[in-house]
């Protein structure tokens, strides 16, 4: 398990490091190790399904911001120390520690183990009940094909938002207008 | 120098994206087709085919990948998978409820044709994940060749 917390403070290292650099593409590297860093952790806690899809999705994202902020002029502004905003900073961490001594003092239920025993029917039924031997798979498109429904509804709709927001259509016409008035 | 090679990136990024991206496109298609069966699954398949067509365009520059998939196809195609993941969901409805698995017995598990329609869901999911991903893609770079004509 010592793998698992050198990748997890390699994580903290790299989040604390894309918010404190100055520079954004060297941000936007930072993200990209706590990225890959997480996809490791996914890989050792064998679960190759979300691992796969979090080395992808990452990669996407990472060139995504590359061209979002590589070749933009995007205004820095620099802002002094705000002392309410350190103060509810520090009171909610400290909330947040206060509120998993309390949790976790009774003990987690170990690895593997989870408390909810409805878990244990997919591995028992999934290959006799749907026919796939990727459970994961048979879990996300049949059992649970609600929730994918719902995620896939959440992708269509930010993609529509990105599509809508950024066309260039309107901004053209816009213009036009503003130069015929002149 | 010319035109064409002015656009995009170095001749040595340029030839090793030509051997590559073709592999880069069938391994995301052998991770759809295979996801009832191996890790994987419509929308990591989804997403690395949309990588095959992002790592056509920062190579070639702008528009190349643009001229295969424009803008316009990608919303089609994007519809299109979501019409096709519905219309699965609700042809359940006639053998017993909504999202029902109604080609369940159709071959062994382990085969590639088995599982009843969860295959068919995860191509639906594919064509909906990529398309969305890279119309956003090529959206964001449209956007930022307006901003630099604009200057």
């Amino acid at each position: 398990m010592i793998e698992l917390y050198v990748l997890l403070g390699l994580m903290i290292a790299g989040a604390i490091i894309a918010i404190e650099v100055r520079n954004l593409l060297s941000a936007v590297v930072a993200v990209g190790i706590v990225g890959l860093a997480l996809s490791i952790i996914f890989l050792l806690l064998k679960a190759p399904d979300v691992a796969l899809t979090q080395i992808v999705v990452e990669i996407v994202a990472v060139i995504l911001l590359i061209r979002a902020t590589l070749h933009r002029e995007i205004a820095q502004k620099s802002c002094g120390t705000r002392p309410f905003g350190a103060f509810m900073g520090i009171l909610f961490l400290g909330l947040a520690v206060v509120a998993a001594i309390v949790t976790f003092s009774s003990g987690l239920s170990p690895f593997g183990e989870p408390l909810m025993t409805v878990s244990r029917f997919y591995p028992l039924n999934a290959i006799a009940g749907t026919g796939a031997t990727n459970v994961v798979s048979s879990i996300i498109l049949d059992y649970r094909a609600y929730d994918t429904l719902g995620e896939a509804t959440v992708l269509f709709t930010a993609v529509i938002g990105v599509l809508t927001v950024m066309r260039s259509v309107g901004k053209k016409k816009e213009e036009d207008l503003q130069e015929n008035h002149e | 120098m010319s035109k064409e090679h002015d656009r995009g990136m170095s001749v040595i990024v340029k030839t090793v994206t030509r051997l590559t991206v073709g592999l880069i496109l069938l391994y995301g298609i052998y991770i759809i087709l295979h996801g009832h069966l191996t890790p994987g699954g419509g929308f990591a398949g989804g997403v690395i085919i949309a990588l095959a067509f992002i790592n056509l365009d920062l190579a070639f520059g702008g528009s190349a990948a643009a001229k295969i998939f424009s803008k316009r196809n990608t919303g089609l195609v994007e519809a299109l998978g979501a019409v096709m993941f519905l219309t699965l969901a609700l042809l359940g409805m006639k053998y017993g409820g909504f999202f029902d698995n109604f080609l369940h017995p159709d071959g062994n598990p382990g085969q590639l044709v088995s599982a009843g329609i969860i295959p068919l869901e995860n191509i639906a999911i594919s064509l909906k994940v990529g398309a969305g991903l890279f119309g956003i893609f090529l959206t964001l770079i449209v956007l930022q060749k307006f901003e630099s004509e604009k200057k």
